[in-house]
């Protein structure tokens, strides 16, 4: 005997009707949108004219425009790296730590290749920071493969460990000796990647993120490792059935990952600070779960998810400034968009229905 | 030396609070089959939100009230898009921690500025339990809440999840949700009620940093305390009392470096060493309880009925 049900329930549907699709992104942004209103009037502030700064005013000047592109580069960066782990069902939550392993090598070669011509040291640059990274990746990997401990909990642990070593390198042997800031020296001229347009803060790495997407769409579309990949994710026992070797595809996209994460280091070191800072990554790595997540896992969305990222970081500062609303809230309403979306996503595949 | 060793232990059940009191939260969740990634979030909006009530209240009361009642809302939410939406747990748990963090951070600004020292309060004091004791004396000196986290919470989780009714729905939900079903049980009624005590308890493990230990809030305060927690869940293997100890451990080898970095020795070492060895350890403890682990058997997995 059952007491009292809800009245509604959701019927699963294989084909989601088909104004549907079109209409999600539009329901997730007002969604979102009407979430976020209700902070920004608590910080005493008009929401139509915040979303403006937020949303137009970014748009509408060259130099803030590229700024957006800015923000976007270290996103696309892990986003793509997230989208390699996670399309194999490997749930890489270590990007923030193997970004940092990429930045640490960064910050050493900038110094030693200092000698070497752009054109050597930069390619060297980027060789190192994804070795870095995909050697941090390669603990939790190896633990996952090898002795099925999860990965989730062991890259978590990771991202700690990491800080706790970057903090003993900036407090140790790369504390300025000058001024006695905790960041590495300054790396040489010759291995800070060149800016694409001068006198902007768009720089080299812009492209590097660009070419990950590429590579990412090429690997997951166009090659018999991609179909391997998207198949140990679909289900490990189907695919092992079906001939593939789960370990060794779920290793090697679990290093791919690690050392795209680690590239992002290396573009924020050479591209932006030219030092080893404390805080060198605002959450970009846990922040690429969300891209890769809302972008599909496929590399157009995640492109297009990085975008409206640096948009929203971008505008954040903006409302910040003009209006005094805490920057916080570009955090606030990603978090937001990706719970709205994780819901709206379910919406496509399950129908509501009556009881009867 | 006697008095380093006792002060450790003092210090030892001080700083293990907040990870047990946060890791048996996620023992309930986990039991129930929901991987609760939101711990980090919760645990950092229940810290600052019992702050800012017992700030503007002056009640410390109300303030652990507030964060304890935001830890079960928050707890609940999970429940949401895990037990009704039934989504990614991971993805869905890490949202919410950056909601929670971000939302944090927003409201800090909003109420306290971007002011450079952390704003402070009356923080509880510990009891004075045998204070002429040299060595009982400092050992027994704690505060309040830590002792109703291991007489109380840690034996009650352990009675409510072993010897209850409630408890057998609890576990029964993590391992064969559809067997729980079949006996008129509502499956999605049990692991949101899961959720709920996991979330408070978890708040309330923030709110002792900034109510209790600190009487302040600093952006800094929970860093990746949450994480520590889920990792001693797992090394603990899903029992209260293991997962207990587990936390005494971490609580001991931090207690240990803040000992040692107060002492001011000069060790040939970075102090940050100190710092990530319980990192390391849980790690090197998951892989060695790696093979005996005894995941709840529908973790991850969301139920739906056919």
């Amino acid at each position: 005997m059952e007491a009292k049900r809800f009245p509604y329930q959701l019927i699963k549907t294989d084909t989601p009707p088909f104004w549907m699709r079109p209409l999600i992104p539009v329901l997730i942004l007002l969604t979102t949108f009407l979430i976020t209103a209700g902070l920004i009037l608590t910080a005493r502030a008009n929401p139509f004219q915040a979303y403006y700064y937020f949303l137009i005013s970014p748009l509408s000047s060259q130099v803030s425009f590229l700024e957006v592109l800015v923000k976007a580069t270290p996103l696309m960066l892990t986003g793509v790296a997230v989208t390699f782990a996670f399309a194999t069902g490997y749930y890489n939550i270590g990007a923030e730590g193997q970004l940092y392993a990429g930045a640490i090598a960064a910050a050493w070669l900038g110094i030693v290749l200092g000698g070497l011509p752009p054109l050597i040291a930069l390619p060297l640059m980027i060789i190192g920071g994804f070795l870095a990274g995909m050697a941090w990746a390669l603990i939790p990997a190896l633990l996952k493969v090898r002795l099925a401990v999860d990965e989730v909990v062991t890259t978590l642990l990771m991202n700690s460990i990491m800080a706790y070593i970057v903090s003993a390198i900036l407090n140790g042997p790369w504390r300025d000796p000058t001024s006695g800031w905790p960041q590495s020296p300054e790396i040489a001229e010759s291995t800070m990647f060149f800016k694409l347009i001068p006198r902007s803060r768009l720089h080299f790495g812009f492209i590097v993120g660009l070419i990950a997407i590429a590579v990412l769409w090429f690997v997951l579309t166009q090659t018999s490792f991609g179909l391997k990949m998207r198949a140990v994710g679909l289900g490990k026992p189907a695919a092992q059935f079906a001939g593939i070797s789960v370990g060794r595809t779920t290793l090697i996209a679990a290093l791919i990952s690690g050392g795209i994460a680690g590239i992002a280091g290396v573009s924020e070191v050479a591209g932006i600070q030219y030092h080893l800072i404390g805080d060198l990554s605002a959450n970009y790595g846990y922040t690429g779960v969300i891209i890769a997540t809302l972008g599909g896992l496929n590399a157009i969305g995640v492109f297009v998810a990085s975008l409206f990222f640096g948009l929203i970081d971008t505008g954040a500062q903006t409302v910040s400034r003009a209006m005094g609303v805490p920057v916080y809230l570009g955090q606030v309403t990603q978090a937001v968009m990706l719970l709205v979306a994780l819901g709206m996503y379910l919406l496509q595949r399950y129908r509501i229905v009556r009881r009867v | 030396m006697e008095v380093f060793i006792v002060n450790l232990i003092a210090a030892t059940f001080r700083v293990s609070t907040p990870i047990v009191l946060a890791a048996i939260g996620e023992t309930y969740s986990e039991r129930a089959g929901i991987l609760n990634l939101g711990i980090e979030g919760i645990m950092y909006f229940g810290a600052f939100v019992g702050f800012l009530t017992a700030d503007k209240s002056g009640s410390l009361w109300l303030g652990l009230l507030v964060a304890i009642l935001s830890g079960i809302l928050f707890g609940l939410l999970m429940g949401l898009f895990t037990v009704t939406l039934g989504v990614n747990q991971h993805v869905s748990g890490l949202g919410i921690t950056l909601l929670l963090s971000g939302l944090t951070l927003f409201a800090f600004r909003l109420f306290y500025g971007g002011r450079s020292t952390p704003p402070s309060i009356p923080s509880f004091q510990t009891l004075k339990i045998l204070p002429d004791n040299p060595i009982l004396g400092p050992i027994l000196s704690q505060y309040w809440l830590t002792y109703v986290t291991f007489l109380v919470i840690v034996p009650l989780a352990w009675w409510i999840l072993y010897r209850t009714n409630f408890g057998l729905k609890i576990r029964s939900v993590g391992e064969n949700p559809e067997a729980v079903d079949a006996a008129g049980i509502s499956v999605p009624a049990v692991r949101y009620a899961a959720l709920a005590i996991g979330g408070g308890l978890m708040a309330a493990g923030g709110a002792f940093l900034s109510l209790f230990q600190l009487g302040a809030f600093t952006h800094g305060i929970i860093s990746g305390r949450g994480w520590v927690a889920i990792a001693i869940v797992i090394f603990g293997n899903w029992h209260p009392i293991r997962v207990m100890l587990g936390g005494l451990i971490f609580g001991g080898t931090f207690a240990l470096q803040l000992r040692l970095q107060a002492m001011g020795l000069q060790l040939p070492i970075p102090y940050e060493t100190f710092l990530a060895l319980p990192y390391v350890v849980t790690i090197i403890a998951l892989v060695i309880a790696g093979r005996n682990a005894s995941y709840p058997a529908a973790l991850l997995k969301p139920y739906r009925r056919e």
